[in-house]
């Protein structure tokens, strides 16, 4: 569906992104993932057709974003990430409008009708979108870009500024269109992108820093382990000092702890190897007093740390 | 076609909607509805229109751009111009269908005009010639007008700027005589054929008419010249297409 071969972004001297490819098939769900200022927004600017690459190839829907612009721009519904309306009209005719731009040729209304449904806007059928809250506005956004049924859905940071309940809602509402549409987001929140897709695409000063399922991304990081372990208080810089000579350890983080008599650290370590018998037969060796040793799953949180810090 | 007629339709509505367009057209039939009072209520005063046109020629310098300011620079503001631009639309059926738009609004406020000329009718013999190309005149004029404004409203996304930078080159392009007079030589007289509407012993109470020079000079007088004409649809053209080309550049940056 989407094809993008060595693709590069300059804004100016500077490369917001830099040789970026990758491809999308048909039906598949999307993340891409990255801090702000990664290259999300470019990427899908060029994806879109707001703007050409630089340098390299974009196809959409198997046209040429930039010879064959207005084919490609047919198969695309776009959801801009500071969600752009036009304030004066009524969710009705924002769609209906939309919905002739995008080239719809009959059956508008009854199609506009099927989408507010859909986005859950019945009540907000005929009012201005200046007066509507975020949260609707949101999701008149989505309506919109929905609108007339685009083989490749697009959105940019789609839950962005929205209150926590209404986050909730409008994933659920995505998640439901993943089904029929090719679907591509960006986000930098971890959740919402394990959530809703099925492949993530991290993203990272402008180049393509792993691409993976997020189950496949969590094995994949697996040689990492992390542990805590709790140990009595007044040992703790003995055992910091401790870890620092073995080789295995990567990191060491106390966790504070006010109301106890032990105290709890986080370590990384780089092979999992038995090594929390190690740290085991070194606390015990050295008399600090252990009082509980786990080892901790890693979170996604942690793996998209480590994926975009070098 | 279809897009055209779509922006166009979105466009009107929103004029409809605005305050601006009622606001244009107010001070416009006051602006000239006082022009043409004062020019044929003296005794023994001429039955024209020529109060009224000079008036409007005058007043359009600023109405044009406060109509079209919104147009383009509104879309930036928003940033639905990126919907427009994702959309397959072509650059050039956005810039036509708002022209369009306000080119409408502008008839209608002409339209509105149309009982000066049949108050004379009433109270005196008008000749019918010059009311006829004086608003032939006047609808080339304010399509050169209001493409200028538009292309002000793609040069920023503020759109005072945008109003500022339009009724400057208007007003730039009518009093250009007073620098093309001094200008020798060739340079001179390639100036003095761009002043647009120029006339302004509109501010000499005692002839209100339109001067000599300029392009509307002739329309004033009755007389329609191909050259004028082609000279107001040329300037049109010309700012649509600086318009379409801000717009294609912009997506290039």
């Amino acid at each position: 569906m989407i094809k993008i071969s060595n693709m590069s972004k300059y804004y100016g001297d500077y490369p917001a992104v830099l040789d970026v490819s990758f491809s999308i098939e048909k039906g598949e769900t999307v993340g891409l993932l990255g801090p702000n200022g990664a290259g999300k927004s470019t990427t899908m600017k060029v994806m879109t057709g707001y703007t050409p690459p630089t340098n390299g190839k974009v196809s959409v829907g198997g046209y040429d974003i930039v010879d064959k612009s207005l084919e490609a721009r047919k198969q695309i519904g776009y959801l801009p990430e500071n969600v752009p309306l036009y304030l004066d009209m009524t969710v009705k005719e924002y769609l209906n409008f939309m919905a002739s731009i995008r080239g719809m040729k009959s059956g508008i209304s009854k199609r506009t009708d099927e989408v507010i449904d859909i986005t859950g806007l019945e009540t907000y059928r005929d009012t201005i979108i200046g007066k509507l809250s975020k949260g609707y506005r949101q999701r008149t956004g989505i309506a919109q870009s929905i609108i007339h049924k685009p083989k490749i859905l697009i959105m940019d940071e789609p839950t962005i500024g929205i209150d926590p309940v209404q986050v909730v809602e409008t994933r659920k509402l995505i998640q439901s269109l993943g089904g029929e549409h090719t679907l591509i987001l960006s986000s930098h929140i971890l959740p919402e992108v394990t959530t809703i897709c099925k492949r993530v695409l991290v993203i990272h000063d402008g180049k393509i820093v792993a691409d993976d399922t997020p189950n496949n991304l969590s094995k994949r990081l697996q040689s990492t382990q992390v542990c805590e372990v709790s140990i009595k208080e007044n040992n703790g810089v003995n055992f910091i000092k401790l870890l620092r000579n073995e080789s295995y350890v990567v990191d060491v983080r106390s966790k504070f702890d006010n109301n106890s008599e032990y105290k709890n650290y986080i370590i990384e370590m780089s092979s999992n190897h038995g090594v929390e018998e190690n740290i085991a037969r070194l606390i015990v060796e050295n008399g600090i007093g252990l009082h509980k040793l786990n080892s901790l799953p890693l979170t996604l949180e942690e793996i998209f740390l480590q994926l975009t810090s070098e | 076609m279809i897009n055209i007629y779509t922006i166009f339709k979105k466009e009107l509505l929103s004029y409809i909607k605005s305050p601006m367009a009622y606001i244009v057209a107010a001070s416009f039939f006051t602006v000239t509805g006082f022009f043409f009072i004062a020019s044929v209520s003296d005794a023994f005063s001429e039955a024209s229109i020529r109060g009224f046109l000079a008036g409007a020629v005058f007043f359009l310098i600023f109405l044009s751009p406060a109509l079209t300011m919104r147009l383009i620079a509104e879309e930036q503001k928003l940033g639905t111009m990126e919907l427009l631009m994702t959309s397959p639309l072509k650059e050039h059926e956005i810039v036509v269908g708002k022209f369009l738009a306000s080119f409408s609004i502008v008839l209608f406020m002409l339209a509105g005009t149309l009982f000066y000329p049949i108050i004379l009718f009433i109270f005196g013999v008008p000749d019918l010639g010059p009311i006829f190309t004086g608003y032939l005149g006047l609808i080339l004029y304010s399509c050169s007008t209001l493409s200028i404004g538009i292309f002000a409203s793609s040069l920023s996304s503020n759109q005072l700027v945008s109003l500022v930078v339009g009724s400057g080159i208007l007003t730039l392009l009518t009093f250009i005589n007073f620098v093309s007079e001094r200008v020798p030589g060739i340079l001179g007289t390639i100036l003095n054929e761009l002043q647009l509407g120029g006339s302004f012993s509109v501010f000499d109470t005692s002839s209100f008419g339109i001067a000599e020079k300029g392009h509307f000079a002739d329309f004033a007088r009755g007389i329609i010249s191909v050259y004028d004409i082609i000279f107001y649809l040329s300037i049109s053209i010309i700012f649509l297409l600086s318009t379409i080309l801000i717009l294609e550049t912009r997506r290039w940056k």
